[in-house]
């Protein structure tokens, strides 16, 4: 099969699952007892029968329920997610707002992983056995057994609160382009990427020990190569390709772990607000919200999938 | 392979065209050969005689290594080399202890019957000190010998609260890993022995599940379903069993393809008695390391939704709840004090309980998967271990 071929498969194969992420997050919030409508009733008792219809029909709650989810996706499909209840708000607005402030958190924790753990992993499979191998390990354990809330706590408690190095929290925060918001984005971008910097590490360690095992290791050295060519051109390039089948699955952990982490550090971004809309139950936000972050995830998958492709051509003959 | 239609057929090796036309001269003259000979070999009617093809399922599985008495031999074989592992065994006897004192911490009562009488911990979790206990007793008193691990903000002891506080987060986690292993591993043998249509719907499913990050789905159930056991038990449950059951597909695609399982296939054993004897049994080892890592990330899933406050009852001694309660006055700036304890106690407790079953889960990695490279069966020993290494991380990082 061709690269081409192979990407167009699988990104149609995309189709069906976007479709069946629709459903669910549809189906969570409408098959459950307690709409928004009757909860705004709940509110406020003395809105009529006669209004209470007026609303359902003016949000799309009316009729059977797979109108109600065309209704629904076909304005999602056009980037109309509703409105909040509340303030009346439009939910794209919110989103549009807050997806640079995660995408900029989320890049950072990624960058810092990658800038953590590689070196980190080629180290420690290269002195396999020694202190520096069993050092990384430890510290890789750690990392990925940390929770991501406790360690941001910690590191407010240590490098903000006794050191004074980090502001703890911004009182009113400066837009993202400033050259000052690394110094915000530090602790939870720091905090947000451990645990993938650590997974890297494990599996970039035990990817390159058993690449360094491989024969066409013996014979480059045979040949004469030095060793630095030999790790980092032959054996690096080859290990790297388990990395990226990681890659899409830490992209979920990390988009996940914004939720927490967001909250932790009130950074601003779709994470703290997908705690916010559930407290305040805005089902129309956190529907967006969810349905964004699924999407999101299934293009990481198709992403990493693709690029899987690219680096082991063995892959597209499955 | 096999000719069913015709009950009469020699099922041999069909080289020699001469074997059809010559008759039962030929077909003496392949059994001298010592070449394998099936006769009055019938599908339809093999599939009802019950103990016959059972009998079959042994005498074909006991060539490969899918009998109960090797498996039993294999897994104890496992258990010696998890036995050595002295940092495995280390992080067993952590998480057992762990889970013993929070189950003494307390004494437990079902139904106004006392169960477990036990008090380790000092005082009632829930007891606010300076009210019934001691008026001298304030917030955010430090560690000390009467309270080891400080008061934290509400007056409450919080070496009793981390003694308690296990009991939720622990058996939420081992409940949850095995309600959706069991679940997973059924999901994954069947899509993966069927396959076909029947594999690509059941995989497009696991796809769809997969897409959302088990914490935001876990989330939106807890925010629909409201806080307390049973509902984390369940958010965490419904769409957890998605990496189980991939993986045990994959391991089940590879197993189909072994000599046992097509043996057994040709003997007329059923699908069912062929996935519960050979398929299943043979995929659970990757499947017993996902899920001793998994447990850890459960335990981290529903601390997390404790510190957002959506898990159990605010009051209640769970680890993550706990830390919920000190963050704000952690963020809001010390007023003189910096509480620390509040913050390193409960954390530190889901810390050394999710590393212990870390370090578990990666011993009995170890310990299952050695067997295979060890014996190098079809040539793909070592791939196979670290895939299973793979999976195990990126089972650990769901959260």
């Amino acid at each position: 099969m061709s690269l081409r071929r192979f990407v167009v498969r699988r990104a149609l194969s995309v189709v069906p699952v976007l479709f069946g992420v629709s459903v669910i997050t549809f189906g969570l919030f409408h098959l459950t007892p307690g709409d928004p409508v009757s909860q705004l009733v709940a509110l406020n008792p003395d809105v009529s029968a006669a209004e209470e219809a007026r609303l359902r029909e003016r949000w799309g709650l009316s009729g059977p329920v797979w109108r109600q989810y065309l209704a629904w996706l076909s304005n999602v499909l056009v980037g109309d997610f509703g409105r909040e209840l509340r303030t009346g708000r439009a939910v794209s607005g919110i989103l549009w707002r807050r997806l640079p402030e995660t995408i900029v958190l989320g890049v950072f924790g990624w960058a810092f992983a990658i800038a953590i753990a590689i070196p980190a992993g080629i180290y420690a499979a290269v002195n396999k056995g020694r202190l520096g191998d069993v050092a990384a390990r430890v510290l890789a354990l750690s990392g990925v057994s940390i929770p991501n809330f406790w360690l941001g706590l910690l590191l407010i408690l240590v490098l903000s609160l006794y050191l004074g190095l980090f502001p703890v929290l911004p009182p009113s925060r400066l837009p993202l382009y400033h050259p000052e918001t690394l110094r915000y984005l530090l602790l939870p971008g720091v905090t947000i990427g451990t645990a993938a910097a650590a997974s890297v590490t494990r599996v970039m360690r035990t990817s390159m020990a058993e690449e360094l095992n491989e024969e066409y290791v013996t014979a480059a050295r045979a040949r004469g190569l030095p060793e630095r060519t030999v790790v980092f051109k032959h054996v690096l390039r080859n290990s790297l390709v388990s990395v990226v089948t990681l890659a899409a699955t830490l992209t979920a952990g990390i988009v996940a772990g914004s939720v927490v982490v967001e909250s932790v550090f009130n950074w601003p971004g779709l994470g703290s607000e997908f705690v916010r809309a559930i407290d305040r139950r805005e089902v129309n936000v956190v529907m967006a919200i969810t349905l964004v972050t699924a999407v999101a995830v299934v293009l990481a998958n198709l992403l990493a999938d693709v690029l899987y492709a690219v680096l082991d051509p063995r892959i597209r003959y499955d | 392979m096999t000719d069913g239609d015709d009950p009469g057929t020699d099922v041999t090796d069909d080289d020699d065209p001469g074997t059809d036309s010559a008759g039962s001269r030929a077909r003496s003259r392949t059994d001298e050969r010592g070449r394998i000979r099936i006769t009055g070999f019938d599908a339809d009617r093999v599939r009802d005689r019950d103990p016959l093809s059972e009998r079959g399922d042994e005498a074909a599985g006991g060539t490969n290594g899918g009998t109960a008495a090797e498996m039993d031999g294999r897994w104890r074989r496992g258990l010696r080399r998890f036995g050595r592992n002295r940092s495995a065994m280390t992080a067993l006897a952590i998480v057992v202890s762990m889970a013993t004192v929070s189950l003494l911490a307390r004494p437990v009562e079902v139904l106004g019957v006392v169960v477990q009488p036990f008090a380790l911990a000092p005082y009632d979790p829930t007891t606010i000190l300076y009210l019934s206990v001691d008026p001298s007793v304030s917030p955010y008193d430090p560690p000390s010998w009467r309270f080891p691990m400080g008061v934290d903000g509400s007056g409450r002891d919080l070496f009793s609260r981390v003694l308690v506080g296990g009991r939720y987060s622990i058996s939420i986690g081992f409940v949850v890993v095995g309600l959706t292993a069991s679940f997973g591993l059924a999901y994954g043998a069947i899509s993966g022995y069927y396959g076909g249509v029947v594999d690509e719907v059941m995989m497009r499913i696991v796809d769809v599940v997969f897409a959302f990050p088990g914490l935001v789905l876990a989330l939106v159930v807890v925010a629909t379903l409201g806080g307390g056991y049973w509902q984390l038990v369940v958010a965490f449950s419904l769409f957890g069993w998605a990496g189980y059951a991939r993986l045990v597909r994959g391991e089940v695609l590879s197993i189909a393809e072994r000599e046992y399982v097509v043996a057994a296939k040709a003997i007329g054993a059923r699908d069912r008695a062929v996935i519960r004897r050979h398929v299943a049994p043979n995929a659970l080892s990757p499947l017993v390391v996902l899920a001793s890592l998994n447990v850890g990330s459960v335990v981290i899933g529903v601390a997390a939704l404790g510190f957002l406050g959506l898990g159990m009852d605010p009051s209640t001694a769970e680890w993550g709840t706990m830390l919920d309660a000190t963050r704000e006055t952690l963020i809001q700036g010390p007023g003189g004090r910096i509480p620390w304890w509040a913050t390193v106690y409960p954390g530190g407790a889901i810390f050394v309980f999710v590393l212990a079953m870390n370090v578990i889960g990666d011993g009995i990695n170890d310990a299952l998967d050695a067997r295979t490279t060890g014996v190098g069966r079809d040539g793909r020993g070592g791939r196979k271990e670290r895939d299973g290494g793979d999976r195990g991380d990126r089972g650990g990082d769901e959260s």
